[in-house]
């Protein structure tokens, strides 16, 4: 029924604001659009960095503004589609424990950092970080089992 | 070289590695909305005190000008405003042999700055008379200064600016660790705000204050809106000195809320740098400021205007609009105001700044007309807290720079200096205090904010049970018990007056059903008062509970004989005053009831501390000290 679909909508909508809302620091609407990867994942979606951008691309469909900030008018119509078509769902935690032995079971160190720096590289703050928390500090060892309840935690 | 990954294929390891990077960074999405959000609670808390605070101020106010004590001791003329600010007279304070701090003696010298440093560092406290006379030269010392302090980098290497300190001594001493102490090669701007919140804001007076004697034209002082009496009974300041100096602490503070009056509003380098607290107005004068008499401004309510209203006047408005020539003491208070008090904000226009309820938010027009009009280039001010230390606005005109390290908790922000160099370049130097030798990750800081943040917010929310209560039932037509999120999160705004983001909060305060609707009253059910109380009226425990540290001031204020009791029929009279200045309707022997059903009675007195800890808001799930927390 076409109202309650727009309860839904609207109720969809209210989500995304209240998200954006976080990063909007002057609380005039806009933030800077270095956050919207952050937004997007927040609000439960698993897009890689190349979906992100072209989620941007759709926002900043009319190149006109070059200052970094994104304005909620022209984000939510682009997000709340993506929430309706449940774009960019969750991976199943036994696909990610798959790629995990995928690699073997276990990842040394320099093959941790290898994999940082493949697909879609990590920053150096990023493989740090990874690094510090997942990576055995006596073993140089990454044990995926010990690592996945952290990555999947909320 | 012998890794596994060589004998894949390398299709397949991508693609494992795109999948692992993207849970990666989901993770990381989520840990930073997390802690987004927990500075978010923490910020809005302390900015709904703020407001609080103006009303509870008039009334502070008004007891200390008026309330008499039935047995006023000595001298039954007097009344008790008199006795609670008799100048002090330090030639009768003895220093015990056994006192083994430092003892100063006047003038100071860098040795005297060292033995308080180091006593400090070992957390001894310095004796009340040396205290008190530091405090009467350190004012004599700043009459003598005017308003706005003119500087020049010509003969000095860099000037070192610093923000808020909030009573962070662990901050100031690695600052002076990393930079070196005030001296005449090295010069120091404090940029306000030194007292409140943290614990060692005593201490922090006593050094700058000691270290502008010593180096008078060298370490300056610019006054912050928490260098003001009634900001301090709320956040800390008054506490901890009464806490610290149990036999002198209303004359301190009584002499230190002249010495606060006398700082220096503002300072000026090579007349291009302004320095000063908060912000500016469209209406800012700096000649005017220079020349107004600052001490006569004593706390954000020191004008009448503030006095015979019920709502404080904002900002940049004029008061309810009459045909009276301007007040020129109303225009000194204002213009005070709006420099201690102010925000810049990115939109042009000045507008009253509803969030603090003082000053006003100023955008980059209002700052490039006051550049130009008086020629300036940089406007460096503090009065926000800021997670990187600083942050620079308004196209580089205007920075922000803020001292305290972990302001909120432990892990919630760096804290930061400028050096300024002779060209004016600004550097900015971070740092960040830490209790333990082995760095947190992300994900413990994180953890460990959001906790913090979640049991204060928990505590605001038990402290208005009976109105949530029936915010809640009105949307709950059928009785139930369930109502939907969305109105679970109206609910929650509207009495709270929060501006949060509920529905992300939702899970880590009350329970959903499967259906998605909220058990409304579960949010509740964690959290207890300290005692069990026969709660004849919940909304009474409730309003004790809100405002127990607020009551806790007032006892100790009236508690003249430091014993910590304080007769029964005071504190009904304080209770009965107290109540209806905020306009809380309340039976007229309802406290009477719920003080005889606690029975903390003792000859017909009452131990207030005792009282006061029944309303203390317990959180049931919490782990005892020295217990691992869970993140």
């Amino acid at each position: 029924m076409a109202s309650r679909k727009d309860a839904v909508v609207a109720e969809i909508e209210k989500k995304i604001t209240k998200a954006f809302e976080v990063f909007d620091r002057e609380s005039n609407k806009t933030v800077d659009v270095r956050e919207i990867g952050c937004i997007i994942r927040s609000l439960g979606c698993f897009p890689n960095e190349a979906e992100v951008q072209e989620l941007l691309d759709q926002v900043n469909i009319e190149v006109e503004d070059p200052s970094g900030f994104v304005h909620l008018d022209k984000f939510l119509p682009v997000m709340t589609k993506v929430l309706l078509d449940e774009r960019f769902q969750p991976i199943p935690e036994d696909v990610l424990l798959h790629a995990f032995e995928s690699l073997k079971g276990y990842l040394l160190r320099q093959n941790v950092i290898l994999c940082c720096f493949s697909g879609e590289p990590f920053t150096q703050e990023e493989m740090e970080d990874m690094l510090n928390v997942a990576v055995d500090p006596e073993t140089n060892i990454l044990h995926y089992r010990d690592y996945l309840p952290k990555l999947v935690i909320d | 070289h012998g890794c596994s990954c060589c004998s894949l294929q390398n299709q397949s390891f991508f693609q494992a590695a795109i999948l692992i990077q993207k849970w990666y960074r989901f993770t990381m999405a989520r840990l930073e909305m997390r802690r987004r959000y927990s500075l978010s609670i923490f910020q809005s808390i302390e900015y709904a005190d703020e407001q609080d605070q103006l009303q509870l101020s008039n009334f502070f106010t008004f007891m200390l000008d008026h309330c008499t004590h039935p047995d006023s001791g000595k001298d039954k003329n007097k009344s008790n405003v008199e006795i609670l600010f008799e100048k002090p007279d330090v030639r009768k304070i003895d220093v015990p042999d056994s006192y083994y701090g430092p003892r100063l003696s006047f003038p100071l010298t860098a040795e005297d700055a060292n033995a308080l440093l180091h006593a400090f560092r070992n957390e001894q406290l310095l004796h009340a008379r040396y205290v008190l006379q530091l405090l009467s030269e350190t004012r004599r010392v700043l009459k003598e200064m005017p308003n706005i302090t003119h500087l020049s980098t010509s003969y000095s290497k860099e000037i070192t600016v610093c923000g808020d300190l909030h009573g962070n001594l662990d901050d100031l001493l690695l600052i002076f660790y990393k930079n070196g102490l005030p001296s005449e090669q090295n010069r120091y701007v404090f940029n306000g705000d030194f007292v409140d919140r943290g614990k060692n804001s005593m201490e922090i007076l006593i050094i700058l204050f000691a270290f502008l004697l010593i180096y008078p034209n060298d370490l300056h002082l610019n006054r912050g809106n928490h260098e003001d009496y009634i900001m301090n009974l709320r956040y800390g300041f008054t506490k901890e000195v009464s806490k610290k100096y149990k036999d002198h602490w209303k004359q301190i503070l009584c002499l230190l809320r002249d010495v606060f009056s006398w700082l220096p509003l503002a300072t000026i380098i090579d007349s291009k740098v302004l320095i000063l607290h908060g912000g500016i107005s469209d209406t800012t004068d700096l000649d005017f400021l220079n020349a107004l008499e600052r001490n006569k401004v004593r706390d954000r309510t020191d004008h009448t205007a503030v006095k015979t209203q019920h709502n404080p006047p904002s900002g940049s408005a004029e008061p309810s609009g009459s045909n009276s020539p301007p007040d020129p003491a109303l225009e000194e208070w204002k213009q005070i105001l709006d420099i201690l008090w102010s925000d810049p904000r990115s939109q042009n226009g000045c507008t009253p700044n509803k969030c603090r309820g003082g000053g006003c938010y100023f955008g980059p027009d209002v700052t490039a007309k006051l550049f130009a009009r008086y020629n300036l280039k940089m406007l460096i001010r503090s009065h926000e807290f800021k997670p990187e230390g600083y942050e620079i606005s308004h196209d580089g005109k205007v920075i922000t720079i803020f001292s305290a390290s972990n302001y909120y908790e432990e892990g919630s922000n760096r804290g930061a200096y400028i050096k300024l160099n002779p060209e004016l370049t600004p550097r900015f130097v971070q740092y960040q205090v830490s209790k333990f030798t082995r760095r947190k990750n992300l994900r413990e800081r994180v953890g460990t904010i959001e906790s913090a943040a979640l049991k204060s917010l928990r505590e605001k929310i038990y402290a208005h049970r009976s109105e949530l209560t029936s915010a809640f039932a009105q949307y709950d037509t059928n009785g139930t018990g369930r109502i939907s999120v969305n109105d679970w999160a109206e609910a929650m705004e509207s009495v709270l007056q929060l501006e949060l983001p509920w529905r992300m909060l939702r899970p880590q305060l009350v329970q959903m059903n499967p259906d998605g609707e909220v058990d409304f009253m579960s949010c509740f059910y964690d959290l207890k008062m300290g005692q069990p109380t026969k709660e004849a009226q919940p909304a009474l425990a409730e309003t004790l509970c809100r405002y127990r540290k607020d009551l806790e001031i007032i006892f100790n204020i009236i508690d003249k004989d430091h014993s910590g009791l304080i007769s029964f029929e005071e504190f009904s009279q304080t209770w009965r005053l107290f109540t209806s200045h905020l306009g809380i309707e309340v039976e007229d022997d309802s406290i009477d009831k719920l003080v005889l059903s606690i029975d903390y009675n003792k000859d017909g007195h009452i131990d207030f501390n005792e009282f006061l800890e029944a309303f203390h808001v317990v959180h049931r799930l919490e782990k005892k000290p020295g217990s691992s927390q869970c993140c």
